[in-house]
């Protein structure tokens, strides 16, 4: 559907032509993730991290299906149902340790996807949708790890249930109602897990959907590449199989390896101590902090410690919404042509200092909510505001890119100086292949 | 890759080869992070560990019996009377569907306590006949009333679509008084 050539599916058994001619879905798996959808040659490691988003959401549905087969959603019964799994059931500890972890997994790699997409300009047209597509997956996502860290009914659990639903009492009037409908109660109880449990289980069939929609989109324009530069012509593409098949294969071999480690033998290196403790809503944990993805919101939420014109509670939390809503008009907000941060070089420089913010603003988010950490999180939280709205539109408007190469053919045979030389200037060595 | 040529005569490559191993790995990978997601039905540790029940039976008088639960199935013990003894034995082996003795189907010493699962061999119902009042079937024993087996004092089948005799589940004496299935 990108390139005129494309290669139409060409069904080999007779059965498959019998398929095809009556429900094409080999057509349809070809052209998506077959020999039939071209991708630019010179795609580097980083464009990995998409299709390990997909594993790690597979992952999860897999594991959390069994999960479910054990699992109570009642008051009394979750955080024992939960214990039971990691005792009594066989493998129960592997599926339970999995799907925790797996959550921090999909997490890391949809982060570093979403960078990925940060500093190459996928956000850029014709990607728009792509990008803002991705933006309801990561927003889903979000919904999707709370509830579920609030199914084990610990501690940690239950005043997460409690502090985030209190977000919405932040807003004047309606806030306190909307809190209570959401909870169906007055602080979290048997209502409010029941429904977390439902929608948990809900949303990664929603997010699988959104995922297909994110891929039909991207295949519009085909994938980018780390020039930036646009597919010209056959030679700039490779089909997807067998080529980026196997470089995924593998890549997913080896990063899932990392996974099992952290399973079998750090599985509760990122989960708090406070969550096996029974839930107690007589007494809130001394340091309440969320699971690490969140820290960075985390500390945007803290940031706002005095009332101006709006209550600093309400700040806050809008602060916390428009950090995420920001990105969806970031195709608007960065108008420079020029797609890959590779030929940006005072973009470069904002981008590695963003990745340098968000992490201070994720460390602050961890802490104790002590003097420094607090200090420290407003300093980035409003760094992290002007590079989207003052930063990205200046750097824009003001920078002189590099030179980009004439095509992605030609960065990827005349090597790294040419690469960066001008259109139809010769920097040294001589072209092997023409553009 | 000098050494081998790119192609083969027999058509097989070095990395047909090489494409068939790793394919094959990632397989038996994919096969073994499999497995727990299969394993995980089976009966969890908890469930395996009531898998004895002990049952008073000191209080169940002859041609009484009662109903109680063992791996969360019922299970009948019954207290038979001389001339229920009597009418099982009186029946030939050769005219049974499942043949087996009241001697085979009780302990040496209380071959008046028949102790069988209560889950039809048909289909798994809980036959009738262990309560005051309850039909008992033309011979007796038990009587199915899902699809109409019929039990004799025995509890063999005699009548009826059930292929095989209540179950006899594994017990002992502790006391006089008390059994422990399982």
């Amino acid at each position: 559907m990108s390139f005129s050539w494309a290669k139409p599916y060409q069904p080999k058994h007779p059965f498959m032509r019998w398929l095809d001619e009556r429900l094409p879905l080999p057509r349809v798996a070809y052209g998506a993730v077959g020999g039939g959808y071209p991708v630019p040659r010179n795609l580097n490691y980083w464009w990995n991290f998409g299709v390990l988003a997909g594993i790690f959401l597979t992952i999860q549905i897999v594991t959390g299906i069994t999960l479910a087969m054990w699992y109570y959603a009642t008051g009394d019964g979750a955080f024992n149902s939960v214990e039971h799994i990691m005792r009594d059931v066989d493998a129960g500890w592997l599926l339970r340790y999995a799907h925790a972890n797996g959550a921090s997994f999909f997490f890391v790699v949809t982060y570093i996807h979403i960078f990925r997409g940060l500093y190459y300009g996928s956000y850029k047209p014709p990607r728009e949708l792509v990008w803002m597509l991705g933006l309801v997956i990561y927003l889903l996502m979000m919904a999707t790890a709370f509830m579920g860290y609030v199914l084990p009914w610990g501690q940690m659990s239950y005043w997460g249930a409690q502090v985030i639903t209190g977000f919405f009492s932040a807003f004047p009037l309606v806030g306190e109602p909307i809190r209570i409908w959401l909870l169906g109660g007055y602080a979290p109880d048997q209502a409010a897990l029941t429904r977390f449990f439902s929608l948990h289980y809900l949303l990664p069939f929603v997010i699988a959907a959104v995922v297909i929609l994110h891929i039909w989109a991207l295949h519009i324009p085909g994938s980018g590449n780390p020039t930036g530069v646009d597919v010209k012509d056959e030679k700039d593409t490779i089909p997807f199989h067998p080529f980026y098949t196997a470089k995924d294969g593998w890549f997913a071999a080896a990063f899932v390896l990392l996974y099992a480690i952290v399973v079998y033998f750090a599985p509760n290196w990122l989960q708090h101590p406070d969550n096996y403790i029974p839930a107690n809503p007589l007494a809130t944990p001394a340091h309440i902090v969320p699971e690490w993805y969140f820290w960075p919101f985390y500390a945007i939420l803290r940031a706002f410690t005095t009332d101006f014109v709006l209550p600093a509670k309400l700040w806050g939390v809008l602060a916390m919404f428009t950090s995420i809503l920001l990105l969806f008009f970031l195709p608007w907000l960065d108008k420079s042509p020029v797609r890959s941060g590779s030929y940006r070089p005072v973009f470069k420089r904002f981008f590695w200092l963003l990745v340098v913010d968000v992490l201070v603003l994720g460390w602050a988010g961890g802490q104790p909510a002590t003097p420094l950490p607090v200090a420290i999180g407003q300093i980035a939280a409003a760094y992290y505001f002007a590079h989207f709205l003052i930063i990205l539109p200046l750097v824009s408007k003001y920078e002189t890119p590099l030179p980009l190469p004439r095509s992605i053919t030609a960065s990827v045979l005349h090597g790294e100086e040419q690469e960066s030389a001008p259109a139809g200037v010769k920097s040294g060595k001589k072209s092997t292949v023409a553009g | 890759m000098a050494d081998v040529p790119v192609t083969a005569g027999d058509g097989v490559r070095r990395r047909d080869f090489l494409n068939v191993a790793a394919v094959s790995f990632a397989g038996v990978g994919a096969v073994a992070a499999i497995s727990p997601l299969l394993v995980q039905m089976a009966p969890p540790a908890d469930v395996l560990a009531l898998s004895t029940s002990e049952v008073d039976i000191s209080k169940i008088q002859r041609g009484q019996g009662i109903k109680t639960v063992w791996r969360k199935q019922p299970v009948f013990v019954r207290n038979l009377t001389d001339k229920e003894i009597a009418e099982a034995n009186a029946v030939p082996l050769s005219e049974l569907r499942d043949p087996q003795t009241l001697q085979q189907r009780t302990l040496p010493g209380h071959t008046n306590w028949l102790i069988t699962l209560a889950v039809c061999t048909h289909l798994g119902c809980v036959p009738l006949g262990i309560a005051e009042g309850e039909s008992r079937g033309d011979y007796g024993g038990y009587f199915c009333p899902c699809h109409g087996s019929q039990y004799d004092t025995a509890a063999r089948i005699r009548q009826g679509p059930a292929p095989k005799n209540l179950f006899v589940p594994p017990y002992k004496f502790t006391s006089p008084t008390t059994v422990e299935i399982g």
